[in-house]
């Protein structure tokens, strides 16, 4: 698979001194969509803004299309479409006008059918000749997405696009992102929700305090940290794990009143219910049980722990 | 080049007019039939003529560089404040545009504008005044001139600028008097001494002075000093806001 960006010994220092990203290193394949995965502050907006040219990188180098973004800008620019984190839209101006003025400024000739389409494909064509300030928030993110959209654009860049976005319109969404990863548009995302990287995305990139920790296949990584943990509030505290359970992955807690098990979401579901019937030949009953979903948090302290 | 680019923000810049036509058109067309009212009919009928020009003829030229210094410097510097105070600035720079590209489109439609009310005023005070314009080319050189030397500044303004009194500030602090003490309604000579020498630091006495030359072929100063200060002040904000691309000052982190 052919590489469409590539990003090369990146950093970051912000005029604030803040060391926003640490030589980042990166290649996103061609027609992917690839999901930048961190909490807030890890430099997600920083990254994709130098990429499209709002932000100037400190030292390091980016290619798209094996070109160079400073010093082929026009041609690299032109590649691609941009949907920024917060809802900057005009105000006076209509939806048709503002998708128009955006397909000029990237140097492309009118189309009218291909800018119907894309305002159809949005639900946004009842609304051409409104203006912006009467749009909804959830219709001010599809304007965004169609300005984007409006110069058909080789890779399309989506910071946080379900930021403040309904179940319908994330679904509605979800869909047009496949749809145009079918046509060949590369695609980069960025999130803090686990379970939206595991729903769309082909490839993960965890970011972190400006540092990828780690990149990988969304398959992979999910079996490697989709991790539930299902802890047991026993009756009697136990001092140790019967031998007969010791092949499950269990540790006590809290002197023994409580047992937790570790269990992969997506391969080893089954094992419950082999846990509960060997719980019961035990002879280990409990008052209780909960399960958890490692959080976010949890999967980045221990891919951090790993790392060091 | 690209062409589709600075069209899109030069057209946009004009839609922006459109939507305020009423306020583009008619507010500059009241504000000078008043001033007539005021400075033409009711000071002129005391004042006899300034150096052969009847006084309603000889404060046109001021009347329209004193409007076009101010349209310029709010229409540029409004043009490119507001997407950088809305947030929607990103587009613009993350758009296969250059510097060049952004600069013809911002400050060349705000030099339209100013320009069109420029004309405006022009048409306006031939209801009121007889005007003949000797050097009608001269005329149009420095109206455009001026309109677009000034349309840069207020395009400086507008990116210096990070909040809305910033960027009124400079207008009315510094260009509206500068604009007022620069012989817009008076000549020079009729001032005392030792305020002619205070006025030939007011840029806008040198613009003003060239631009009534070219009407009527008088001038407090002579015509190429004139068109040597526009062109300093041009040269002058062009090397700014070069800086201020390459640097990134106030658009980029
Ligand atoms: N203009 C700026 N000046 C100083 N620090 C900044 C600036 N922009 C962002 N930062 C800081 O850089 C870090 C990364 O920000 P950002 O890229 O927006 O993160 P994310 O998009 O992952 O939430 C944050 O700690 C943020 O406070
Ligand atoms: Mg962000």
């Amino acid at each position: 698979m052919s590489i469409i960006v590539s990003i090369s010994k990146l950093s970051k220092t912000y005029a604030s001194g803040f060391l926003a990203l640490r030589n980042i290193d990166l290649d996103i394949r061609q027609g992917e969509i690839l999901a930048l995965l961190g909490p807030n502050g890890a430099g997600k907006t920083t990254l994709i803004s130098i990429i499209c040219g709002i932000v100037t990188p400190t030292s390091g180098s980016v290619r798209v299309a094996d070109r160079d973004i400073i010093t082929d800008y026009k041609r690299t620019r032109a590649m691609i479409g941009l949907v920024p984190q917060e809802l900057t839209t005009e105000t006076f101006e209509t939806v048709m006008g503002s998708i128009t003025f955006t397909r000029g400024l990237f140097g492309k000739s009118p189309d009218a059918s291909y800018i119907e389409d894309v305002l159809r494909s949005l639900s946004l064509w009842e609304k051409r000749n409104s203006k912006i300030i009467t749009l909804s928030g959830g219709m001010k993110r599809r304007l965004l997405i169609a300005k984007a959209l409006s110069h058909e654009p080789r890779i399309l860049f989506l910071d946080e696009p379900t930021a403040g976005v309904d179940v319908e319109l994330r679904k509605d969404m979800w869909n047009l992102i496949r749809g145009l990863r079918d046509t060949g548009v590369t695609i980069i995302l960025t999130t803090h929700y686990i379970e939206e990287a595991e729903e769309i995305a082909d490839r993960v990139a965890f970011i972190s305090q400006g540092e990828i920790i780690v990149v990988d296949d969304k398959v992979d990584l999910m079996r490697k940290l989709g991790r539930k943990r299902l802890v047991l509030e026993l009756f009697e505290p136990l001092r140790f794990i019967p031998d007969s359970l010791s092949s499950y992955k269990m540790e006590l807690k809290d002197g023994g009143r409580y047992m937790v098990y570790t269990y992969d979401v997506h391969s080893e579901r089954k094992g419950i219910t082999a846990l509960m019937t060997d719980l019961g030949q035990a002879g280990i009953r409990y008052k209780d049980m909960t399960t958890e979903q490692s959080s976010l948090e949890d999967i980045f302290v221990d891919l951090v722990r790993r790392k060091s | 080049m690209n062409f589709r680019g600075v069209f899109a923000i030069y057209k946009f810049e004009m839609a922006r007019t459109q939507r305020t036509l009423l306020q583009t058109v008619v507010a500059p067309v009241i504000s000078t039939s008043l001033y007539f009212v005021v400075f033409g009919s009711a000071i002129g009928a005391h004042i006899a003529e300034i150096q052969g020009v009847q006084y309603g003829a000889f404060i046109v030229p001021g009347l329209i560089m004193f409007t076009l210094l101010i349209q310029s410097i709010s229409n540029a510097s409004f043009g490119i404040f507001f997407p950088k105070f809305t947030g929607t600035i990103y587009e613009i720079l993350s758009a296969p545009v250059s510097h060049l590209e952004i600069i013809i489109g911002y400050v060349g439609a705000a030099a339209t504008k100013s320009t069109l009310v420029g004309l405006i005023i022009l048409i306006t005070s031939g209801i009121f005044v007889p005007l003949d314009i000797m050097h009608p080319v001269w005329m149009l050189v420095f109206l455009l001139l001026t309109a677009v030397t000034f349309s840069l500044f207020g395009f400086i303004i507008g990116i210096w600028a990070d909040d809305f009194e910033k960027l009124q500030l400079v207008r009315l602090l510094i260009i509206t008097p500068l604009a007022f003490l620069g012989g817009s309604f008076y000549s020079i000579d009729m001032l005392p001494d030792f305020w002619q020498n205070v006025t030939l630091f007011n840029p806008v006495l040198y613009l003003i002075s060239g631009f009534r030359w070219s009407f009527y072929e008088i001038a407090d100063i002579p015509i190429a000093i004139s068109l040597g200060v526009i062109s300093f002040f041009l040269a002058s904000f062009v090397i700014i806001t070069r800086w201020i691309f390459q640097t990134g000052y106030r658009l980029k982190n």
